[in-house]
Order: structure tokens, then sequence, then C-alpha cells
């Protein structure tokens, strides 16, 4: 397919579905809050104010005021770029591991291929919430570890993706090609199969963008990683979870529905992808 | 079907091995030092010392490991510093309100699901369907501390038709007579109905949530497989033969369909169990998975590492039961071994 | 060979598909006869609609599809009329289908034996303690070997031929009067070929019962059946007697059928193949003959509506402007 035609149906996808139209412009608007957040958020997010606790939504405060006062709605904004941060450095963390451990595996086999596939299904062996909250625990609560255990426990399913794909391919014909043509191993395996295994990976990292945000705002939520006063999505439903049923709704509820349309969005998107790149396994 | 069992428990070794060495892994690699955290801020460096001593960590690295594998097999999963009871006599004191909420979730679950995914795909296009698609990509999309925390808002503080998000029962109520330690169950054997409404009625809001969250792979699930068989020749055949609509339906093309269901349904409980620790948080339910927050919040790591080891290995179990169903469902599968 | 009432009688059936790329007109005024007893050869090439039609006559056809006209009169009742319930009271009692590729046909996680029983239980008042011999009879009728054993075979424990006697069995359990076989020995090797068909044959005789052999392969139609209905892309094109429509053709889309199949020809040099393929039929201005572009003798007044049902004698029917 060419350029052209490639973009001629994206285009035509797009038109069909207006549905993936939308997640597009919904993760173009949060890709902006991530970026200019700082410097677009109309409050200090980190500013108390004893006179002004717990109000509901106003004018001035679009979303309401918490606990300490501070404005939701800037706090909101803020909290994108981190999330947002956190997912994506997590996703493309276990992206490269994963996608260079899958390849190995698929292409070598052999010793490699059991070592690694072990690796996969012993992660898979444990329910992967769980195992996350136990490697944060492990080492140590901070934002970079919450980074590395969303990466780990999302790494089996690059392994799996990565390994079949290069594994039916491992000896098609462009390849004992290329390997006549005198490329090395190595060179083989990143320039001529590597990119094959792209399509279906991406699809897989747009999925795994919205749960590795769910996941990381769980982690924050029950009180591991991000520290307060630093604003995130996770965190900040926490706070607000004990007004929830006392009646300040709008604490919780804000933060909570933002994290939901973010999830929502790259859910959509993968759907959507996937639809692009491979539209026989529409469902 | 005995040397089946046997076969399918034999498999899940490796797995198991492979959990005590994460585990333990993830024991050692505890930030700071565990024998000054044990011996407290005032310990001399000799205390300590005995401590570490004591604790068997002055040892090497794989000594270290065959006594935790002795401690595992004793069923020593250490105390817990907060409370100072023994982890695995806590865990299993909570074990049954986790399960009871983690089973009647899923129960919910499947029975929203699957009908639902059934009706999607028997009328492709229909408002059941579009209704199916955006339950199941909204229903993967909540966070489910969000879910919880909104139904609980509109059921209990604006509606007041739900009971306070406090746990397995009022405080009114005490608990039933440990027989099972599933107060629904427990209070039925008791004679007592007014008891079972009561934990029934604890029980709504969490089950809910949960069942929410799981139904939405489900559903997506049972659609396509169900789309799929339904254009299958043998579907074919069995309309060819006059086979009624409901036969068709339910004994030729949902039974097959299952066969790809169950196999997701590890997933899902891999979801379930990790969400029960949200859950039960947000809800003050009684659980194992609270019982780890909390400990991890006091950096009390005993319990935690108790948790991660049950919850592993009864994922393990279900993933067991699981292969066991596909097998009494599929009959090809025992040919293959 | 034609009886006075025939029993089953299709007039001007039309079918439509509903699809993304849009709606793909697949029978278009198809009209033909199967007498009691009697053998009925459908033919043509794939995509000619042949299956589809019978899955009409059915009442069988997926969601997409839809019938736009005609009757399909069987045993005294117009199958596109009847209601849901007719139908699946008709279908596996009086009237019923076998498929091609048979190890797929049949449920892969439900015995055989039960499979048949589904069939018996639905449309016979059998006792259910009585259920299991019948079955069994089934399948000894079949000529299954061993068949108390085989009762409790699962399709993938048993070889395409013997799944496709199974298949056989569950059509024939309640005795139709009327047996439609979709290409019953695609998928099955050479030798099992040969036995299928002369077992549909042999019973067909035994029991009086009129079949349809729908297949795309002319030689095995011409072997096995006393009429033959040619059909290309959704037109009943010809009509006729076995004999008479190898000796005379009267088509020229028969013709050159009858051109490319081995068992005709001596020589396989003369072998020719048809040009051009099946028009789109989702077109929306189709022409009225559907042969037209890859025709030699087409000529301008082929484009004129509706297409002639020309008769060419008692039993033999053409459907062209200029037949041969």
């Amino acid at each position: 397919m060419t350029e052209h035609a490639g973009l001629r149906h994206v285009r035509y996808v797009l038109s069909d579905n207006p549905v993936t139209a939308g997640s597009f412009a919904l993760f173009g608007l949060f890709l902006v809050l991530a970026l200019v957040g700082p410097w677009i958020a109309p409050f200090d997010p980190l500013e108390t104010d004893p006179s002004k606790v717990l109000q509901p939504p106003s004018a001035q405060h679009w979303f309401g005021t918490d606990q300490l006062g501070r404005d939701i709605l800037s706090r909101v904004i803020v909290a994108t770029g981190l999330d947002f941060g956190m997912a994506l450095a997590a996703v493309l963390l276990s992206f490269g591991i994963g996608c260079a451990l899958g390849a190995c595996a698929g292409y070598y086999g052999g010793w490699i291929d059991r070592v690694v596939s072990r690796l996969a299904d012993t992660i898979m062996a444990f329910p992967l919430f769980v195992l996350a909250m136990a490697i944060v625990a492990a080492l140590g609560n901070t934002v970079e570890n919450i980074i590395y255990a969303t990466a780990i426990i999302n790494l089996p399913f690059y392994i799996r993706v990565a390994r079949s794909e290069v594994n039916v391919r491992r000896n098609a014909g462009f390849v004992e090609a290329a390997r006549l043509a005198g490329n090395t191993e190595a060179r083989i395996l990143a320039f001529h199969l590597f990119p094959n295994i792209l399509p279906p990976v991406m699809v897989q990292i747009s999925l795994n963008m919205g749960w590795a945000i769910l996941n990381a705002a769980g982690l924050s939520f029950i009180g591991l990683g991000v520290r307060p006063p630093q604003p995130e999505w996770g965190i900040m439903v926490a706070e607000g979870a004990s007004y929830m049923i006392s009646g300040e709704w709008w604490v919780s509820f804000f933060p909570g529905v933002v994290l939901m349309l973010a999830v929502f969005c790259f859910n959509l998107l993968g759907d959507g992808l996937r639809d692009m790149i491979d539209p026989r396994r529409r469902t | 079907m005995l040397r089946l069992i046997g076969k399918r428990l034999l498999a899940a070794i490796p797995n198991v091995i492979g959990i005590v060495i994460v585990t333990f892994v993830l024991t050692r690699a505890l930030p700071g030092d565990p024998a000054a955290f044990y011996a407290g801020p005032a310990a001399t460096q000799e205390a300590v010392e005995q401590i570490r001593a004591s604790l068997g960590l002055d040892q090497p690295l794989w000594g270290q490991f065959i006594d935790y594998v002795g401690d595992l097999a004793r069923g020593d999963l250490g105390l817990s510093v907060s409370t100072g009871q023994q982890v695995l006599d806590e865990i299993l004191r909570r074990l049954p309100a986790s399960l009871e909420l983690t089973l009647l979730g899923l129960l919910v679950a499947c029975a929203i699901a699957l009908p639902l995914g059934i009706l999607a795909a028997t009328r492709p296009g229909s408002w059941v369907d579009h209704a199916c698609r955006l339950v199941t990509t909204l229903g993967v999309s909540l966070p489910i501390f969000f879910t919880g925390l909104l139904l609980a808002y509109v059921f209990y503080y604006l509606l007041g038709i739900a009971p306070p998000p406090v746990g397995r029962l009022d405080s009114m109520y005490s608990p039933p007579a440990h027989v099972t330690g599933f107060y629904l169950v427990d209070s039925l054997l008791a004679g007592d109905p007014e008891l079972f409404f009561a934990a029934g009625k604890q029980m709504v809001l969490p089950v809910l949530t949960l069942a929410i969250f799981v139904l939405a792979p489900l559903a997506r699930m049972t659609r396509a497989a169900m789309l799929g068989v339904l254009s299958s020749d043998f579907v074919r055949t069995a309309r060819a033969s006059g086979l009624s609509a409901a036969t068709v339906l339910y004994r030729y093309a949902f039974r097959n369909a299952m066969l790809p269901v169950v196999t997701t349904l590890g997933m899902v409980f891999s979801f379930m169990l990790g969400s029960s620790v949200v859950i039960e948080k947000v809800f003050a339910w009684p659980g194992i998975g609270s019982f780890a927050v909390d400990a991890l919040v006091q950096s009390d790591y005993a319990p935690v590492q108790g948790f991660v080891l049950v919850m592993a290995l009864l994922f393990v179990t279900l993933n067991l039961m699981i292969d066991l169903l596909y097998t009494l469902i599929d009959p090809r599968v025992s040919i293959d071994d | 060979m034609d009886s006075p009432v025939p029993l089953l009688s299709v007039e001007s059936l039309g079918v439509e598909f509903r699809t993304r790329g849009g709606t793909v007109h697949a029978l278009e005024d198809v009209s033909f006869t199967v007498g009691k007893g009697e053998t009925v050869g459908v033919v043509g090439e794939s995509g000619s609609g042949k299956s589809v039609l019978f899955y009409a006559v059915l009442g069988i056809l997926d969601a997409a599809g839809r019938i736009t006209g005609g009757r399909a009169v069987f045993g005294g009742l117009d199958l596109v009329r009847a209601s849901a319930s007719e139908l699946e009271e008709i279908r596996g009692r009086e009237a019923a289908m076998i498929f091609q590729n048979p190890r797929v046909a049949l449920n892969p996680i439900r015995k055989v034996g039960h499979q048949i029983e589904d069939v018996l239980a639905r449309h016979t008042s059998t006792p259910s303690a009585e259920l299991r011999r019948r079955a069994v009879e089934a399948l000894a009728a079949v000529r299954i070997p061993d068949p108390e054993r085989r009762y409790h075979a699962y399709p993938f424990e048993l070889s395409g031929g013997l799944c496709q006697r199974i298949m056989i069995a569950i059509a024939l359990a309640c005795s139709p009067s009327l047996l439609v076989a979709d290409e019953p020995t695609t998928g099955l090797d050479v030798t099992t070929q040969a036995a299928v068909m002369d077992l549909i044959g042999e019973l067909a005789r035994k029991r009086n019962m009129a079949s349809v052999l729908i297949t795309h392969d002319l030689g095995l139609a011409a072997e096995h059946c006393d009429r033959i209905v040619v059909m290309h892309a959704g037109h009943v094109v010809e009509v006729a007697p076995t004999a008479e429509l190898f000796a005379r053709p009267r088509h020229p889309y028969t013709a050159r059928l009858i051109a490319t199949t081995p068992h005709a020809v001596a020589d396989l040099r003369s072998l020719a193949a048809i040009p051009g393929s099946l028009p789109d039929l989702r077109r929306g201005d189709l022409p009225a003959c559907r042969f037209l572009d890859r025709c030699d003798r087409s000529e301008a007044a082929c484009l004129q509506r509706p297409l002639p049902r020309v008769s060419a004698g008692p039993a033999h029917a053409v459907a062209c402007r200029r037949p041969l």
C-alpha cells in the first residue's frame, strides 16, 4: 500500500467511524493539557486557602475546591502531565524491553526462548495489580517505582506478541533472501523482522496506555507512589473519598471523570487503530 | 479424569516455584535493613546484629532461600509488626470476606454479561448490540475505585437506599456463628433471615462495583465468540435439521462459544483479584486486600508478602480449575495431552 | 419424469444480501421444479448462487439475506410465506440438507449419537427410552460399522467420510421426502467420494426420496442425476434431462461448461476454460442476461428485458435470446 493510499484509508476509517475521530480529538486535547497544563491552569494547584474549603463548583472554581481550599480544576489539569507521563514511560519501557526479549526468543529459540517464556509465564502467574503492589512495596514508595511496576506487569503482552510475530516469519522468503545477501542475524532481526511486529504492537500500546493509567492511578489510590500534595488523579479521588459519602461529591468526581475519560479515549483509540491496521479482526 | 487432574497439577508446579522465587526476591529487595526495622530506632548495633542472626539474614542468599521455603512449608508467613499476629492466621480469618465478595461479583457479572453478549451477537446492529459495545468499552475504562465511590454517593448519600459503606455488617448486628466464613451462607445456616438480608445489603454496592468492571471483558468475549460460532458450519447444519431456535442457540452455539470465554476467565480472575483490593479499601471491607493495604501504609511488610503469596496461589488454583472446566466442556482436549 | 404435481416448485425466486459494499443481487427470477423421487443436479461455478438458492428455500439464509419475491411451494405450502416455526417443522422432517466439509459441519463437542437424537426428539414422538435405539439404527442405515460404538464418538474422532455418513444419518433420521446435498463430496478423498455418492443414491431409491445434488462438477451431476439445472450468476440459464443436456446444450454457458468437464472429453487438450468471471452482483445496472460479458454470441437485443425463457423440448428450457 502506498503512503497516499494509506492516508486515504485512515481518512476513510475516520469518516466512517466518528467515534474514532472523536477519540483522536480527545487525545489531542489531553496531549495539550499534559504538555502545557501548568501554564494554562487558572490557579496554583498547590496553593491552599482556608477561607475557601470544600466549595462546590462555581463560576470562579469550575470544579470546586478541595478540603484545603485548592482549586480542583487546576489540580486536574496539572495532574494530566504526571498521569500521562507515568503511563507513557511505563508503556515505552515494556514496549522496548518486551519486544526485544520477545523478538530474540522468537528468532533464536532454544534456551533463550525457554527463559523468556518462563519469565512471561511467571509474571502472568500473579494477579497483575497485586504483583504491581508487591513490586512498589519492595522497591520503595516512589513515582519511578510505580513506572517500573507498571512496566513489568505489561511485559508479558509485548513478549508474546513479538515472539509469535517473529517466530512465524523466522524462515520466510524475505528473511532467507536477506540472509543470503550477507546480513548478520542481528541485522536481520532489527531491520527485517522488527518492522513487521510494529502494527500489532501499536494496537497493544494504545490499549495498554489506558490500562497503565488505570494501574498507576489505582496504586496511588491505595497510597502507593505519588505523595500528597502532588496533584495526581488517583490520589485526588482518594483524598475526596470520605467527602463523597458526606455530600461533597465534586472533590472526587472531577478527577475521577477525567481519569475515566482518558482511559476511555485510549481504549477507543486502540479499537480504532485495530480497525485501521487489521479490518478483519473487527469485533 | 484423575490422571488429567494429576497432569494439570504437575504442570502448575513451575508456576508455583516461580511465585515462591519472586516473592522471596521481593522480600530481599525491601528498602532498608529489615533487622534495623524490627529492632526499632533505639536499638544498639549489637541488638540489630542479634536480630539479624535470629532472622537468618546473616546467611548467604541461598541459605536464606532454603529457610524461606522451609517457613512456607510450615505455613509460617511471619509476624505482623502492627498487630503482633501471625500473618497466616490473620489472612485465613479475613479470606472468606474477600472470597465472598469476589465470587458473588463474578456470579453477578456472568449473569449479566453472558445474556448481553448472546443478545448482541444474535442481533448485530440492534440497540442491544450498541449497548453491549458501549458497556464493554465503558466498563474497562472505569477506574474501579471511582465507580465504587460514585455508587456509594448515589445510593447511600443521595437516595439513601444503600447502607453506609462500612464493612460486612452494620454495627447493630453481630456476625453469624462461623461455619464457612461467608456471612450469607452462615446466616442462612443459623436460620437468621434478618441477618442474611443485613449482610446482603452491605454486599450490594461492592458486588455491583466489581461486577460492572468484570462484565465488560466477559460480555465482549461472549459476543465475539457467539458471532463466530453462529456463522459456523455446524450451526448451519443444526438449523437445517429444523432444531428449534432455542436448541440451536444454547445446545449448539452457546456451549461452543463458552470455550473461548472460559479461556479468558483467567485474565478476568487476574483483574478481579487485583480490583478486589481497591474495592475493599473503598467499602472498608475487612478482607485480605484491605489488610495488605493497611499494612503497606504502616511499612509492615510481612503481611504484604503473605498477601501476595496467598493471592498468587489462589490465582494458580483458579487457573487450574479453569483448565479442568475446559476439559469438561471440550472432549478434544483430553486426547491432545 | 416430471410428475404432474412436483414435490418442490420454485417460481421467480429472488434473493438479496445487504453488505457493507452494497446490495448483492444474489438470485433473480429463479424457477425450477423437483418431482417426487427424482434426482436433480444444480450445477454452476462457485458464486452462482446454487447454495443460497436452497438456503432461501429452506429458510436458513443468514441475517443479511432477504427474499425479494417469488414462491417456493413444497408439499402444498409456500415456504417463502411460511412462518419460522412452520419452516422449522419442515426442515429435518420433510426436507433435509447435508453440506460440504462434514468434519466441521457437525457440532464438535457433542457425541454424534446425541446429535442424531436431537433431530429425532425434535421431529418425532419417539419415547426417550427409544431414542438411543433409533439413533443406532440410523447409524446402521448409513452403513457405519460398529454403530453402537460410533454412537459415543465425537466428530474429531471420525474420518471425513464417516462424518459425512453421520450427517446423512442426521438428515435421513426422520425419512424426509427431499434431501438437498450441497457439494457433499467436497473435502473428502476420491474413494470416499464415490462411496458417499453411491450411498445417497441407494438410500434415495430405497426410500423413494427426491434428492438435489448441488455441485460445480458437471460430470458428477451427469453420473447421478435425472435432470440438471444450470445456474450462472444468480440466474437459471438452462434446465434439461441429463442425456439431452449433454447431447444438445442450448445455452452458450452450458456448452462451455460441458466443454470444460474432463469426463465429457477424451482429449484433455481440448479442455476449454470459460473466459471472464462472474459479474459483480453488487452492480445496480446488471444486464438482463448476466452472461452477456462472457458470451461470444451476444448482440444488442440481449440487453432487452426481460430475459426470455425459451422452450427447447418437452422438459427442456433455456434462458437465452440466441440459444445454440
